[in-house]
């Protein structure tokens, strides 16, 4: 039965792992904000929907611009 | 005529319609800031939400004293080397289009490595070169696209702190623990009589010691970090004479944690490191949930908050330098551009400005001042550039002043007692005495089971239900008030607006509109033609009086003026076939006479014949009446207002009879009048706007805001209502009162639960696994019974 000692021992390093996690998530700061990123995340993909051929001028026209 | 709203900012274009790329805009603003977007490839911004945008306001200088370094230090987070990091307010902030843009702007500024937008809180969070731009740069851009960062003199003197997470860790280690010690109490749970000496199972015989002590572990953080709280806070009423819930808590848990340690050490039984590791998660999870903040209001603001950092002021031999606002002194001469606040009083130099007191009085219609004139801080310049000669620094002004005032020093929630801790007083001495009648009678009958009973008392009657009433009771109500658009600053506000006896409205912001939009004409009547060219003097003119008024007059055909003048700060001058029409202040028509008149009027003369004037009234809210004649059943009302008596008479026919009207009162009075009538005992709920009432919100039991738009400034206060829902606010307060009788109910059904476990606890058969059942299950009861009675009141709201 002494293998309970092994069990108990997983079980509560797997516990403690999470746990971790949590800690660590919460430093991140990752409850201080819990609406923007639901929004942040669906728009990633459309950042720029750039016209086939034109980018690379309009690339250069933006730093012309900002320079 | 179509309609055509802004494709920017979706604003109604009026006649002036700008055409842009097939679009409708409605300013050279809009316009502008389409074309950065779409010349960028950011014009995805339109596609996300429709006329998101707001017209981009004139920055010109305004931004000058982020040239300062030692201003740019204060505000930002983070400063070292090339890299710098600030953390922008920007009220404008409200949809997914707000997020993508300002996440993107570095498309707009190559040297901004990142920005990241917190939405309920407004902000956005930028990292920048400062080798190769700067804060002004980046506050310019912001700008320029219509995302004006507010950079108020609040975000200057305070120094940022982090938010506490203090109590989701103690959350954290309390569920942890309370999960891990209710798996490690299993085999306890199912082998009740198991011992040596009964035989038993053998495993749990074997391992007992290592599952306890390794309960016993887990407890220890539970106790000694989730639980601290408790005894700091029973100590801290200890020694104040106070016996606060805190107290049984804290001496429960303190039992608790003593007697099982002792009964794993001597090896009596399992101990109650569930139920200890329980309730404090569940005491923790209450705090939770009574905590709702709403991240984008603020209720501690104070004129700081819209105070700016800095403003221009005029060395000798005109040049001008940004001075920050705590170093202006007397005798300094400073330029006030549009749109910028006055920061101290002071007198003026120019030959006229038009001063916007609305943040401080809530009165909208902004005064005009001629040269000489006294100013005071905290008004905001509406026309072009002044120039003023300060008379006092900023903490001696007139408004500031007020908040030298003690009231704003001591923390509202200290003053009061809540409803829980009242009843823990009366709960506490109840506890001891049957602990040690208990304990006294075990001592004639078997001396042995003493402590046993003693302990047991202590540890079963721990108030956990009772504590968790109240915030589960009170947060969910905040939550229903919230929906309902009335944001409260904490729960205690419930508990306090359920006591109030009086209450005590403002009058200009509060009980009447924003806009003036009601005016009477007094007078010789006017001829049809006069009536034409007023009007179509009007149309010409965009000051606020003549907008409203001609909006008030009925429909007359366009005609040509033949002349049109309009003096600043005097009137119209417009002239029609053989009529000449002069509209405006009593001097300028020639008519000296009325000066002295309270009211807001516009006056008329056609020839120089004196026809007579509109007076304008201050709208009052829909439905005052009702709400003031249902309040008066119940509660003590007043009006106190910082106008003057224009309006007595016409008030009094709207308010029940005898209700007392006081007028000309200095933010001071207020405060005053509110403390005297604190010291005849009275529970006061004052309603206000501006910064004017300030010091009354803050002295009174509660204090209320009105806003017409809860985004913009509201005073320091402990809740902000929508004007909009201004005729509900007495039912709120009845549902309040509804609140504080379910708590009641509560404490009467957990005390209920407490009688089933004493009487297990007094005849000494108290076994861990009773302790583990019956705390749990009054507390999930409790919190049932108040979330769905919260939920029935809350239905039954408007």
């Amino acid at each position: 039965m002494s293998v309970i000692y092994i069990l108990l021992a997983i079980s509560i390093a797997v516990a403690i792992l999470f746990f971790i996690a949590f800690i660590v998530s919460v430093r991140s700061g990752q409850y201080d904000d819990s609406y923007t990123p639901s929004v942040r995340m669906l728009f990633e993909d459309e950042l720029v929907k750039p016209k086939v051929g034109e980018h690379p001028q309009e690339l250069e026209k933006e730093k012309e611009h900002n320079n | 005529m179509e309609k055509h709203n802004c494709y920017h900012c979706s604003d109604d274009c009026g006649n002036a319609i700008i055409r842009f790329d097939d679009k409708n805009f409605c300013c050279n603003g809009c316009k502008t800031v389409y074309e950065i977007f779409s010349t960028n490839d950011l014009s995805y911004y339109y596609d996300l939400q429709q006329g998101a945008g707001a017209t981009p306001k004139e920055i010109e200088g305004k931004y000058d004293f982020l040239d300062t370094p030692a201003i740019v230090e204060r505000l930002t987070e983070f400063n070292d080397g090339d890299l710098q990091i600030v953390n922008l307010y920007i009220p404008h902030i409200h949809c997914s289009s707000c997020i993508w843009i300002l996440e993107n702007l570095n498309k707009l500024n190559p040297f901004i490595n990142s920005s990241q937008v917190d939405f309920p809180k407004k902000t956005v969070r930028i990292t920048y070169n400062s080798g190769k731009t700067s804060l002004k740069e980046v506050a310019i851009l912001l700008s320029r696209i219509g995302y004006e960062p507010n950079i108020s003199l609040d975000d200057f003197d305070n120094d940022k702190k982090g938010a506490d997470r203090s109590l989701i860790y103690k959350l954290g280690i309390a569920g942890f623990a309370f999960g891990n010690v209710m798996f490690l109490s299993f085999p306890d749970y199912l082998d009740l009589s198991s011992s040596n000496t009964s035989g038993g199972e053998f495993w749990l015989n074997e391992y007992k010691s290592l599952f306890r002590w390794l309960m016993f572990t887990f407890s220890l953080p539970v106790v000694f970090y989730a639980g601290a709280g408790y005894f700091t806070s029973a100590y801290k009423g200890l020694r104040s004479n106070i016996l606060n819930i805190d107290v049984p808590i804290a001496l429960g848990i303190f039992v608790l944690f003593v007697r099982s340690t002792l009964e794993i050490i001597f090896d009596w039984g399992p101990g109650f490191f569930d139920s200890l590791t329980g309730l404090v998660f569940f005491l923790l999870l209450g705090k939770f949930f009574q905590q709702k903040t709403y991240s984008f209001l603020s209720f501690e603001r104070d004129y700081k908050s819209y105070f700016p950092i800095a403003v221009t002021r005029i060395r000798a031999k005109g040049k001008e330098e940004s001075t920050q606002v705590h170093d202006i002194k007397k005798g300094d001469r400073l330029l006030i551009r549009n749109e910028e606040i006055i920061p101290v009083d002071g007198i003026l130099i120019s030959a006229n400005a038009r001063i916007d007191y609305s943040f401080v009085t809530g009165e909208s219609e902004p005064v005009l001042k001629v040269s000489g004139d006294k100013l005071f801080a905290g008004g905001k310049q509406m026309q072009g550039a002044m120039e003023m000669e300060a008379l006092k620094s900023v903490s001696q002004s007139y408004l500031t002043q007020l908040w030298s005032n003690a009231v704003f020093q001591t923390d509202k929630s200290t003053r009061f007692q809540t409803i829980t801790d009242s009843i823990g007083k009366r709960f506490t001495i109840g506890v001891l005495s049957i602990a040690f009648v208990a304990s006294a009678f075990w001592l004639y009958q078997d001396p042995s089971k003493v402590m046993n009973v003693f302990t047991a008392v202590l540890i079963i009657a721990c108030p956990c239900a009772i504590a968790l009433a109240s915030p589960f009771t009170l947060g969910n109500m905040l939550r229903i008030f919230g929906r309902k658009k009335f944001y409260l600053k904490d729960t205690q506000t419930i508990e306090q607006l359920a006591k109030i006896d009086t209450a005590i409205f403002d009058k200009t912001g509060t009980i009447t509109t924003v806009q003036k939009s009601t005016a009477t004409y007094e007078g010789m009547p006017l001829t049809a033609e006069e009536e034409s060219l007023l009007k179509n003097t009007l149309r010409a003119s965009n000051h606020p009086l003549s907008r409203t008024l001609y909006n008030i007059l009925s429909e007359q055909n366009i005609i040509t003026l033949d002349q049109y003048d309009e003096h600043l700060g005097k009137g119209l001058e417009a002239s029609k076939g053989s009529d000449h029409i002069k509209i405006g202040s009593a001097d300028f028509v020639g008519n000296p006479e009325h000066k002295d008149s309270l009211d807001t009027a516009v006056h008329i003369a056609n020839n120089n014949d004196y026809k007579g004037k509109y007076i304008f009234h201050n709208q009052y809210r829909e439905g005052v009446s009702e709400v003031f004649k249902v309040m008066g059943e119940t509660l003590n009302l007043a009006i106190l207002s910082g106008d003057n008596e224009g309006e007595k008479s016409r008030l009094a026919n709207l308010l029940p009879k005898l209700t007392p009207l006081y007028f000309n009162q200095k933010p001071k009075d207020k405060l005053s009048f509110v403390k005297e009538l604190q010291e005849q005992g009275k529970k006061i709920m004052m309603v206000g706007d501006g910064l004017n009432d300030a010091g009354a919100l803050a002295q009174a039991e509660v204090g209320i805001a009105i806003s017409e738009n809860i985004n913009v400034f509201s005073p320091a206060c402990d809740g902000i209502l929508d004007a909009s829902k201004f005729t509900e606010l007495y039912p709120y307060i009845l549902a309040s009162q509804k609140a504080i009788k379910i708590i009641k109910l509560s404490f009467a059904l957990s005390l209920a639960y407490n009688v089933v476990g004493l009487y297990f606890a007094v005849t000494g058969q108290l076994e861990p696994v009773i302790a583990a059942i019956l705390m749990p299950l009054s507390s999930i009861s409790v919190v049932g019974f108040t979330t769905l009675m919260t939920n029935l009141i809350g239905r039954k709201l408007k």
